[in-house]
């Protein structure tokens, strides 16, 4: 066995001042597999070292939260007996090596945390980032991870409703894939991973452990450099079979009250899983790791402790439920193995052909693992950019639009969400593409709306701002469809905490969030942090990942975008002030990258928000539609494709320029479509509510969008907007 | 009218299959592969899925399930059986129904809306149907039917291709198939017209808030038919 010392401590992920921080604290050196198991828990994926002082600023506190961050997923309250487990989460580093795998075992991971609470997973969806469409590596990364995601969903049979898709330089050496899952389950079923009392069998089951991802959540604690090919063993394969197997095996399992306390083995497997459950039940735990099933011979305590092998759980039962549960696991053809006990001794004991292995004291591991206030920069906010009638001169809003619905991050991502079985399981009511997915709980009248946004470019800009921004679009998104928002998790998605660049942005990002969620009552209830997205020193920009999840009381009262009558007429609610900087128009079409991301008013984002919903319940709006990216002609565009119709534009009576109107992407905005009959009262409730609004148009039935003299073609348009991505992935 | 529907390990459209079986009026009851008796049926379902997580082959190791010998006595004694997009393969691999489906042409996972022609009315499944063509929702990754020229002839003498991908009009064109299967076979039927294997999912189909309707029409019309 290799003798460990400062050097071994170094290989592993471990600082000098922290190796010398174990000695101190174990007063002797641990041996190797010691120090593997300190490695694991103290890297930043698992002990979140650099972001736990800014994450405990988080908004988590909301009338409908029943599990706030901490644990496995967080869980909200959905009216009955229902409640809602959900989490997002990255697998960044593994899908950049591994596309396949890594994307899949993201989707296998997440889901796992979901029905270790008892709920059976409902929907998944996903937010993936990767380098320009121009990289080398893009197409591949990108058809690579989404057959992993869709291979592993479509296997268990959960429905991906939703997910988001972006380019962007800055992900060239590092892309991002961050997946979501929404469960359900009876509000008095709930299980935890704190364990609970002494000398309670601890069970393993699932999958046999190998050895793959050994050091997973230490790779992925440390940005890349050009040795990344090296790292493929430290992917996991994925067995998505094996996984519906647990999931079918868990659930039956969980019907009655055998189980005390149940744990997933995600990043460092056996070794965070143990330790996670001892440690939240203040107790010790004893394994006897000759017990763990084994598909590979000869495997080290060393390398049963830290693989990362799929589709295993850790499960502390009820004394004397052991031969129920081994029958359920047996029925599944699943191993199932009594590896240990609790113990009183708070410490975590491991033995191996009757021999110790490691003794280490849980606080160690958990309490005393490092936390560090790193240093970090603040972002100024850069000026405004002013522009010239002369950028504007040779523009056509016709070429622009098609430019815009053809951008790849704007256009339709259908050759995406086709590979994905999104209509499994016999309740999805909005399908992937509209502002958020919505899939009714099973036999009542409510559903559950889902959507993940991100805003890269905006955080980059201005941290603060983006972080703010990117909850707001969240809880439009939701209201879009219908739904009341209720909470959100969120995927911080960062370049190396140790710059203070970096740090700044993450410490921004989460202040910003915090106080949209606070604002909008829509708190934060689970997430994780991925750091080191980084590869020779060029980091990401700044990617919080939102995840958002509301409620309709009953479906029938779902909105779709697709315009739907003609003579109808269309608003936009919020004022359009014809902020262009950091729009999609401004960097791609008047190739300019500088100035502040639209600025985000919370009183009107929330007021905006609640005067649409107070619409929709009166049952007035007939579609809508957020704006977002490319702005209010992008969104119209966008609904006359679906609808099938066109539109004719009223003439402007702004003070800004056609393109700053139409273009701008100024926050807090939606378009509804209003009958005529209706109107005078919608505009009275929005006239109540002090809400501005702007009438554009109404909708024809001739499929054109018509603005002064100009005549678009939404055949035209749809062509642009369906084609792009798949003509780029054929090339 | 008893219908049961069997759960092989990996099988996630069971439940789908359980849901609108009931709501058109059957008595579902489910049926664990591992058993060796069926219970009294009118219909027996093979339902979506991965069974086995489609290791070897799609359908391969669960054609080889306990339940299969009774569910194939069921079929020769003239019982309906029932198999749907792993169903199919099922089928197909026990030899029930001739053929094998490739992975689709695009070699990738499809999850749309098709339309379907329904070509043989004179059978339990489709007798009194009024619409030609149907729009159900396919979501697979080998749904690429193929076989030999012998057998293909003899589907097309018998008139044993029960549907195919066609476009909203009914025509059956290479535009319309959506995974390369031959000659746009989207479902066949043994010589007797009681075994059907189909890759569409009528079960995803059954009210106005999915992906369409037209999945009520078959169900409705089946449990008629076996009144």
């Amino acid at each position: 066995m290799t003798t460990v010392n400062e050097q071994v401590a170094i290989d592993h992920g471990l600082k000098k001042d922290e190796f010398k921080k174990i000695c101190d604290l174990m007063k002797r050196t641990p041996n190797l597999t010691e120090l593997g198991i300190f490695s694991a828990m103290w890297n930043e994926h698992c002990s979140y070292k650099s972001s736990r002082k800014h994450l405990k600023n988080l908004h988590t506190q909301g009338k409908r939260v029943i599990q706030g961050p901490g644990e496995n997923a967080g869980v909200i309250d959905v009216d009955d007996e229902d409640a809602i487990v959900f989490k997002i989460e990255s697998h960044n580093h593994p899908s950049f090596i591994e596309p396949y795998q890594g994307a899949a075992t993201g989707v296998g991971g997440i889901m796992r945390d979901v029905f270790t609470m008892g709920a059976r997973p409902i929907a998944n969806l996903n937010s993936i980032h990767f380098g320009s469409t121009q990289h080398k590596k893009t197409k591949n990364l990108l058809r690579g991870v989404v057959k992993g995601i869709g291979g592993y969903g479509n296997c268990i049979g959960v429905p991906t409703i939703g997910g988001q898709t972006c380019f962007d330089e800055s992900y060239n050496g590092n892309i991002l894939v961050n997946a979501m899952t929404l469960g359900l389950v009876n509000k008095k079923k709930i299980f935890y991973s704190k364990a609970a009392g002494i000398g309670k069998p601890v069970i393993y089951v699932g999958s046999k452990t190998g050895r793959d991802g050994i050091h997973g959540a230490s790779m992925a604690s440390a940005v890349f450099d050009d040795k990344i090919e090296e790292k493929k063993p430290t992917v996991q394969v994925g067995d998505p079979f094996t996984e519906k197997l647990l999931l079918e095996a868990c659930l039956e399992l969980m019907a009655d009250d055998s189980i005390i306390s149940i744990q997933d083995m995600g990043a460092a497997g056996l070794t965070s899983s143990s330790i996670e459950m001892a440690s939240k039940g203040k107790l010790g735990i004893e394994l006897d790791l000759s017990k763990v099933p084994c598909r590979e011979e000869k495997m080290t305590p060393y390398e049963i402790m830290l693989s990362e092998s799929q589709e295993r759980m850790l499960i502390v039962l009820e004394n004397g439920k052991e031969e129920n549960a081994k029958k359920i696991f047996d029925k599944w053809d699943l191993d199932f193995a009594v590896i240990g006990k609790t113990t009183t001794s708070k410490k975590i004991e491991l033995y191996f052909d009757s021999k110790k292995v490691a003794d280490i004291p849980i606080d160690f591991l958990a309490e005393d693992a490092p936390e560090y206030d790193r240093k970090w920069k603040k972002t100024k906010i850069p000026q405004k950019i002013k522009f010239k009638k002369e950028n504007f001169k040779s523009l056509k809003i016709n070429n622009c639009l098609i430019k815009l619905l053809s951008n790849p991050n704007i256009c339709e991502k259908k050759w995406i969400w086709n590979q994905y079985d999104h209509t499994v399981m016999g309740d999805t009511i909005q399908k992937p593409g509209g502002d958020a997915g919505v899939v009714r709980i099973h036999g009542t009248e409510k559903a559950v709306a889902a959507s993940v946004d991100s805003s890269a470019t905006y955080c980059f800009a201005h941290p603060l701002t983006g972080g703010k921004q990117v909850v707001c679009e969240s809880w439009r998104n939701l209201i879009s469809v219908g739904a009341e928002p209720i909470a959100i998790t969120n995927c911080l998605n960062f370049g190396n905490p140790e710059k203070e660049k970096n740090m700044g942005e993450f410490v921004e990002c989460v202040q910003g969030i915090s106080e949209a969620c606070k604002y909008l009552n829509f708190p934060v209830v689970s997430g994780n942090v991925s750091f080191y997205n980084e590869t020779k020193d060029k980091g990401i920009k700044p990617t919080p990942s939102i995840g958002g999840v509301g409620l309709l009381k009953n479906y029938k009262n779902m909105l779709t975008m697709d315009l739907k009558n003609e003579g109808n007429v269309i608003l936009v609610i919020g004022k359009t002030e014809g902020h262009l900087d950091q729009s999609v128009f401004a960097r791609s079409i008047l190739n300019e990258k500088k100035g502040p991301p639209p600025e985000i008013n919370l009183f009107n984002e929330k007021n905006n928000g609640s005067t649409v919903m107070k619409l929709m319940r009166e049952k007035l709006i007939l579609s809508c539609r957020d704006v977002s990216l490319g702005g209010i002609l992008v969104a119209i565009a966008k609904m006359c494709i679906k609808g099938k119709k066109g539109v004719k534009l009223n003439k402007l009576k702004s003070l800004i320029n056609k393109f700053e109107f139409f273009f701008s992407e100024d926050q807090g905005r939606y378009i509804i479509e209003v009958s005529k009959k209706n109107l005078k009262k919608v505009e009275n409730i929005l006239k109540e509510n002090s809400v501005h609004f702007d009438n554009l148009g109404e909708v024809q039935k001739d499929n054109y969008i018509n603005i002064d003299s100009e005549k678009i073609s939404v055949d035209e348009l749809s062509k642009h907007n369906k084609n792009w991505l798949m003509e780029y992935m054929e090339q | 009218m008893n219908s049961s529907v069997i759960i092989f390990p990996g099988s996630n459209c069971d439940r789908d299959m359980d849901v609108a079986l009931k709501k058109f009026g059957f008595k579902n009851e489910m049926v664990w592969h591992d058993d060796e008796q069926l219970p009294k049926s009118d219909l027996i379902v093979l339902p979506g899925g991965f069974s086995y997580g489609d290791y070897l082959r799609c359908g391969s190791i669960a054609g080889k399930s306990k339940i299969i010998k009774s569910v194939v006595d069921f079929a020769a004694k003239g019982g309906l059986v029932l198999g749907i997009c792993n169903g199919f393969q099922i089928l197909t691999e026990t030899g029930l129904l001739p053929g094998v489906l490739q992975q689709n042409k695009n070699i990738e996972f499809i999850c749309k809306n098709v339309f379907v022609k329904v070509n043989n009315k004179n059978n339990k499944y489709f007798n009194s149907i009024d619409k030609d063509v149907l729009e159900l929702h396919i979501a697979h990754n080998e749904g690429n039917y193929f076989c030999t020229n012998d057998e293909l002839k003899m589907l097309e003498d018998n008139n044993l291709i029960a549907v195919s991908y066609c476009n909203e009009k009914g025509e059956v064109n290479e535009k319309s198939n959506p995974n390369g299967a031959l000659q746009n076979i989207a479902g066949i039927f043994n010589k007797e017209k009681n075994i059907l294997g189909m890759m569409p999912h009528p079960e995803r189909m059954i009210d106005k808030y999915l992906s369409g309707e037209d999945g009520s029409i078959f169900f409705k019309n089946l449990l008629n038919n076996l009144k």
